[in-house]
């Protein structure tokens, strides 16, 4: 710590911080273009100059450090100025300066209200030109369906640039030119190749880089902000929704250092287009062949008689992968109290359960920073998790980190030393043998990763026992409690999965998974299907059997559907969801259903109703204290699970011991923009489908 | 001897002749009063009557979509609504206002960079039904091009002041 006066303010200070965080310690602003707390340092817009006193000319405040500033004469802290007038004045002359080639357009400017250069320009900026010089136009830049660019409009901050090169991991930026004829480019002409790509909208401080799909439509001070969590995948990004009368207009993120820091993919950003289309907005009934739009009462009347005429072992339960932990909760007390045993929430199969612990990301997304070796096994973390793995990336930029993998060899953004696409590999590593295993042995803090590729496969339960081995032989499970290190992770990518997992919605005694189901439905030994949601499975197997669809959109399920009971989406209706790390997060109802649509644990309770076997829960604040009484995890938001340690017996016991086939693995994700109902309703989801996986970019011919 | 100023005063009727004397002035004055549906008042270049959305003299309409006006109006009145046009540029597809809302305080033409929307001299266009009080898009567009020479000459003629 080193002591440090700013403003007369006297601060003590870690000795690698910039004088600019350390003022902001101290409670004085300083503007900046090109500082960013998570971007390497670049100094090159110097707006943040301050006073040192001893220095002769006034200094970049982000570009010092506060151990290097000299003490004074009697060895008393630095003293720096941030208020005085040669702040001001050097202030005013940067700006003057940025302000030379910035064209006038803040009223057709999409940054306009929430611009950076904007509201500094208040503060510093001098109301007339003093030049009468030709203002430099740039040409514009292409950079695919997400960002609009506006070059002329651009600062050269380079936040962009340090982005893709630092956070996304792909140097498709860069300045070319020098002086006045800098411009920032793509060099192709083509968008990143990331999927954090739009990030950099968020980075720009003014209007050169925009939204395209948000072009235009409306302005910062008209819209509605909500705090909630993204569904898209499972890391549970913390976002904020903004919404303008009944429309969701776009997602941001919202920075939370555990989680997501402040980046959020491009999936969960540009996915809002997809609410507004393909909606159920009204209840359906099948009849003839046909869908007809219906009333609830029929629609209630239709479920409630169908469910009361099946014998329980014939009606099943299929909890998708978009929906909170409520109304999960209430369809397995409603199954409950019919008496119904197959239920299941692992649409694609995989043989996850039991222990918690066992199927929980427990290092936490932010400890893996601190791992030194990872082994992913069959998992793309890259489109499974993005942030997660912009994690796995920051933390080989930092420090020494040995990463393997068994599974196809995909482009991480990092290095990987690859063991092979059949999990062979895995056996031998389990087995105790080779450099892997002893990569992991060594290493202080080691960690696995296996994904749902992997666990989803026939053979999932021996490999997540293989896994859980290979993490009790390696030293990855410390011991229980705070600070405890657990390196045995599991990469969920259903937003819903871990809270349906541990809110228990599996197939009770003698029930059937979700294999087991549609092999019965398509035998007619299951007669009704309820699917909450779920559109992953394959439809054509269920058969004859009567299908009852709760959802948000028309997609798989609905088309298949007997009656369709309209729910409402992730951006609609209160919710807890668990993210992969077992992590209890609150969405917030940004806008209401659409239409006729209700909220989903609504509906299931006046199904329960219907039956004449009412729920006890009246209203959501009953069923969060149910939820939390019979699940006492949901009791804490925003908390890992962390380690809870356990001995080599315990993880011996996770999964099933048993030959693993050398059949080879097939990653989950086969298209990361249309992994969901929601996703596959969007425009400009399917736009970059189009573009970025079923016809990759070119490459430039070298 | 007060009693002698009264009896004086009304044996010469001085306040009948009084009378008669500000009659007969303002008899002879011009009349204050017009014929008002033939005859009209002068207005000042200040103005503040009906709406209207201007074009440029090569027939572009000037609004921008910036969407100030919509957000300084006090009473609310305005709506907006913008999209890329075809050759990319910022366009509204809705521009409302609620003429019945509106309380005429001309923050909507202060507010606008590009003198789009202007407050012009018409102050006739009472209506039978509140519908018709509905300004759209296109009513306001047809408005500029309606009352472009007369809003244009005010603005010339203001300018000097601002």
């Amino acid at each position: 710590m080193t002591k440090i006066i700013v403003d007369g303010v006297e601060v003590d200070v870690p000795g690698d911080y910039s004088l600019l965080q350390a003022a902001e310690a101290a409670g004085a602003e300083i503007p900046r273009f090109c500082f960013h707390e998570r971007l390497s340092i670049a100094g090159n817009c110097r707006m943040c100059l301050v006073e040192v006193k001893g220095a002769p000319k006034p200094v970049a405040s982000c570009a010092q450090q506060v151990r290097d500033q000299r003490p004074g004469p009697n060895g008393e802290p630095a003293v720096v100025i941030t208020n005085s007038a040669v702040v001001k004045k050097a202030r005013e002359g940067v700006m003057e300066f940025l302000l030379l080639n910035h064209p006038l357009d803040c009223p057709i400017c999409d940054q306009g209200g929430e611009c950076d250069l904007q509201d500094q320009a208040m503060g510093y900026g001098i109301d007339e030109a003093r030049t009468r010089e030709f203002r430099r136009a740039v040409t514009d830049k292409n950079m695919g369906p997400l960002v609009k660019t506006v070059m002329t409009r651009c600062i050269q901050c380079t936040r962009c640039v340090r982005f893709a090169a630092e956070v996304a991991g792909v140097d498709e930026i860069g300045g070319i030119g020098r002086g006045e004829d800098m411009e920032i480019t793509t060099y192709l002409e083509k968008s990143l190749t990331s999927e954090l790509s739009a990030n950099i909208i968020d980075l720009c401080p003014v209007g050169a880089l925009t939204s395209k799909p948000y072009a235009f439509v409306a302005r910062p001070w008209e819209l509605r902000k909500t705090e909630s969590i993204d569904a898209m995948d499972a890391v549970g990004s913390n976002i904020r929704v903004d919404a303008r009368g009944a429309e969701v207009l776009r997602v941001l993120p919202r920075v939370n250092d555990d989680v997501n820091e402040e980046w959020i993919s491009d999936k969960t950003r540009f996915v809002v287009d997809g609410l507004g289309r393909q909606r159920l907005d009204k209840p359906y009934i099948r009849q003839n062949g046909k869908l007809r739009p219906a009333t609830w009462d029929e629609a209630l009347a239709a479920v409630a008689l169908r469910l009361k005429n099946t014998a329980s072992d014939k009606i099943a339960a299929i909890a998708g992968d978009l929906v909170s932990a409520e109304p999960v909760k209430a369809l397995k007390d409603l199954m409950a109290s019919l008496g119904v045993a197959n239920i299941d929430c692992r649409q694609d199969g995989a043989k996850l359960g039991g222990a918690r612990a066992s199927y929980l990301f427990n290092t936490t997304i932010s400890g893996i920073e601190d791992a030194d070796a990872i082994l992913l096994v069959g998992t793309n973390p890259r489109w499974e998790a993005p942030l997660v793995n912009s994690r796995i990336r920051k933390a080989w930029l930092r420090h020494p980190l040995k990463i393997a993998r068994i599974g196809a060899p995909v482009d991480l953004t990092y290095d990987v030393t690859e063991l092979g696409e059949d999990f062979g590999a895995l056996a031998k590593i389990a087995a105790g043998e080779g450099d892997a295993f002893k990569a992991l042995k060594d290493a202080k803090h080691p960690m696995l990763i296996v994904g749902q590729g992997a666990l989803s496969r026939p053979d999932g339960a021996a490999i997540l026992n293989a896994c859980a081995r290979i993490a009790a032989a390696t030293g990855m499970i410390g011991p229980a409690g705070e600070g405890g290190w657990n390196g045995f992770n599991v990469l969920h990518t259903a937003a819903a999965r871990v809270g349906a997992l541990d809110i228990g919605f599996l197939p009770g005694e003698g029930g059937r998974d979700v294999a087991g189901i549609l092999d019965g439905a398509s035998r007619g030994e299951i007669e009704t299907v309820w699917l909450l949601g779920a559109d992953e499975i394959d439809m054509a197997k269920l058969g004859g059997a009567f299908v009852i669809y709760q959802g948000s959109h028309g997609d798989a399920g609905a088309h298949r559907a007997d009656v369709i009971l309209p729910g409402a989406a992730y951006t609609e209706e209160p919710g807890l969801f668990v993210n992969t790390e077992g992590r209890v997060q609150a969405a917030n109802r940004a806008v209401y259903p659409p239409g006729e649509a209700r909220e989903n644990w609504k509906i299931v309770r006046a199904v329960s109703g219907a039956l004449g076997k009412p729920l006890p829960y009246d209203d959501i604040a009953a069923l969060r204290t149910k939820l939390a009484a019979d699940v006492p995890s949901f009791a804490t938001l925003d908390v890992p699970a962390g380690s809870t340690g356990g001995d080599a017996a315990t993880w011996e016991a996770v999964g099933k011991a048993g030959e693993i086939s050398s059949a080879p693995l097939i990653y989950p994700i086969t298209d990361f923009y249309l992994t969901n109902p929601i996703a596959r309703a969007s425009r400009t989801m399917a736009e970059c489908s189009r573009l970025f996986v079923a016809a990759p970019a070119v490459q430039a011919a070298e | 001897m007060a009693w002698l100023d009264r009896s004086a005063r009304a044996i010469f009727l001085t306040d009948f002749i009084g009378g008669f004397v500000v009659g007969m002035k303002y008899f002879f004055k011009p009349k204050a009063t017009i014929n008002y549906p033939f005859e009209k008042g002068p207005l000042s270049p200040r103005f503040r009557g009906e709406h209207a959305l201007r074009r440029y003299a090569n027939g572009e309409e000037r609004c921008i979509a910036c969407k100030l006006c919509e957000a300084i109006c006090p009473a609310q009145a305005i709506t907006i609504e913008a999209e890329p046009r075809d050759d990319g540029s910022r366009r509204t597809t809705r521009y409302d206002i609620d003429m019945l809302k509106c309380i005429y305080c001309g923050f909507c033409q202060e507010a606008c960079p590009v003198d789009a929307i202007v407050e012009g001299p018409n102050f006739e266009f009472a209506a039978e039904t509140r519908e018709e009080l509905m300004y759209d898009k296109d009513k306001l567009l047809a408005n500029g091009d309606r009352w472009e020479r007369e809003i244009a000459r005010n603005l010339e003629l203001d300018a000097p002041y601002r």
